[in-house]
């Protein structure tokens, strides 16, 4: 095969210095430590960033925190997914001589947070669900899983879930960073007690404290640092709604737009892929991702989970880290797969590193599965 | 009304203030537009589907069918905490748009309820100002 490239690499990633538990950490301080790591990681200083990318947060008080003045900024904040999307648009940056070293942060004290986030009480969200109780992520994640069931199968529809759940925590159990570690099994998936249903407490995410941080750089620039760089081959976004009532398919997510564009641009197809990274907020966020990207057809992916073959030893690798299920997720978590994928294909990633990984497609998905971001990245 | 009334309120906005108006006095208005044909929630001036300006109010039937739920067993806030289970609902109008509500009268149980089942508009007064349609099966 020749050898890959593209015009802009992943050339570092970090965690915070913690992740999990970190009552004593405010969200700032989880973005300058990532940002710390990544630029350590990279072999940079904060003098080289000149492009600051974040969400949640705009970039002008992340780059006062960390004394970084961008001549590229952007903040584009739309979910979870948000941060897989700030690597297509640090790469076209780059590819437009915008910034040549981009940084990207991320830090959320969701366990610990001393002061609650305010949203705008005039959004349509606030003003036409929160008043009934649909407040927050499982609440609108249920609904569409119970539209999912509904078309395809109950029963079905639940083995697909317990066999992610149960997947997915294999993965964190080889993972030092994980928060939890313990195996688990079908019965416990199904024993847990109730959230939303069709929801049980094991097909939410966790909640935790955590920082992450991701640096790009041209092809040039990254070819003169210490690790092997990670392509950008490909990177696609797309949202279609904000509120989950205004979802208009509720099994199919902005997925099935940017899965096939990211891997159109990269020249590559489904099954040249070697790692999938998931954005798993729910079980069903995998579930009907699986199928949006183009994995598998409509209601075919409770088949496509089947018998374990996302876990340790499998034969689809996903979720390598333990995912937002049992690895790490406070709030927004889609910076957390591109740091997965960027291990995996250095081979950094210890006890669980998948066998020759040349080829990672990172899906992000933000909001009620309102947006995605889907990037392919590539080594060698 | 006993106890002050503790979970959010809508604030209305300048374009909903007469979909809440209607809501107090029991009735269940939606935006429709004359451009595209469709009536469309949640209510704005401009269509959402074709962008046209030429829209208006028209008074919904209240009929419509359960597209998804969830029953809601760890309230989302500690406002809802005393009032769990309740049963979270998407509701296609027979007008075509889809909103979101909650429904009262059904068991919150999922052997009693039904993607599909016949649904029609009940009004709650939760405090004198705000009123919010709920849903309950069709009589």
């Amino acid at each position: 095969m020749a050898e890959r490239s593209a015009s802009a690499a992943i050339v570092g990633v970090a965690e915070s210095d913690e992740i999990g538990n970190v009552p004593g950490k405010s969200a700032l301080q989880l973005h300058a430590e990532a940002a710390f790591n990544a630029l350590e990681d990279a072999g940079l200083s904060k003098a080289d960033v000149d492009g600051l990318f974040t969400a949640g947060y705009s970039t002008y008080d992340t780059g006062e925190y960390l004394g970084i003045s961008p001549r590229y900024t952007d903040s584009t904040s739309v979910g979870g997914s948000s941060f897989v999307i700030h690597v297509g648009h640090a790469a076209a940056a780059i590819a437009a001589g915008r910034c040549e070293v981009a940084l990207i942060t991320h830090g959320q004290a969701g366990r610990s947070a001393r002061a609650p986030v305010v949203r705008d009480a005039g959004l349509p969200i606030a003003q036409y669900e929160s008043p009934y109780g649909i407040i927050g992520q499982p609440i609108a994640y249920s609904m569409a899983a119970s539209r999912y069931m509904h078309r395809y199968g109950e029963d079905r529809t639940r083995q697909a879930l317990a066999e992610i759940a149960v997947a997915t925590r294999k993965w964190a159990v080889l993972n030092p960073k994980a928060m939890m570690r313990e195996p688990l099994s079908f019965d416990d998936y199904h024993d847990s007690r109730w959230i939303s249903y069709p929801f049980h407490l094991l097909d939410c995410c966790i909640v935790t404290d955590a920082g992450a941080a991701v640096v790009v750089t041209s092809a040039e620039r990254a070819r003169s640092l210490p690790k092997e760089p990670v392509w950008v081959l490909g990177a696609a976004e797309h949202h279609d709604h904000a509120g989950i009532s205004q979802m208009g398919d509720l099994t199919l997510t902005p997925a099935h737009v940017t899965g096939p564009a990211a891997l159109a641009e990269a020249g590559v197809t489904h099954d040249d892929i070697d790692l999938a990274m998931i954005y798993d907020s729910f079980t069903y966020t995998v579930l009907v991702t699986l199928e949006s990207l183009g994995y598998c057809g409509p209601g075919e992916g409770p088949d496509f989970v089947a018998d374990q073959r996302t876990a340790p030893g499998g034969d689809f690798p996903m979720n390598t880290s333990g995912g937002g299920l049992s690895y790490t997720h406070p709030g927004m978590y889609g910076i957390f797969l591109v740091v997965e994928a960027v291990r995996q294909l250095r081979g950094e990633a210890g006890a669980r590193q998948v066998e020759d990984v040349r080829l990672s497609l990172v899906n992000g998905t933000g909001g009620s599965l309102s947006s995605t971001g889907t990037i392919v990245l590539g080594v060698g | 009304m006993a106890e002050a009334y503790d979970r959010p309120l809508p604030v209305p906005q300048p374009e909903s203030d007469f979909y809440w108006e209607k809501a107090k006095a029991h009735e269940l208005w939606l935006r429709h537009c004359n451009g595209c044909g469709r009536t469309y929630f949640y209510p704005r001036d401009i269509c959402p589907h074709c962008f046209s300006r030429e829209t208006e109010w028209a008074q919904a039937s209240g009929r419509g069918t359960l597209h998804a739920f969830g029953i809601v067993h760890r309230g989302p806030t500690p406002a809802f905490r005393d009032h769990v289970p309740y049963i979270v609902a998407l509701v296609d109008l027979e007008e075509g748009a889809r909103m979101p509500t909650t429904l009262v009268g059904v068991e919150p149980d999922p052997a009693h309820v039904r993607i599909g089942m016949a649904l029609e508009v009940t009004f709650d007064d939760v405090t004198e100002a705000i009123t919010l349609p709920r849903f309950r099966p069709a009589t």
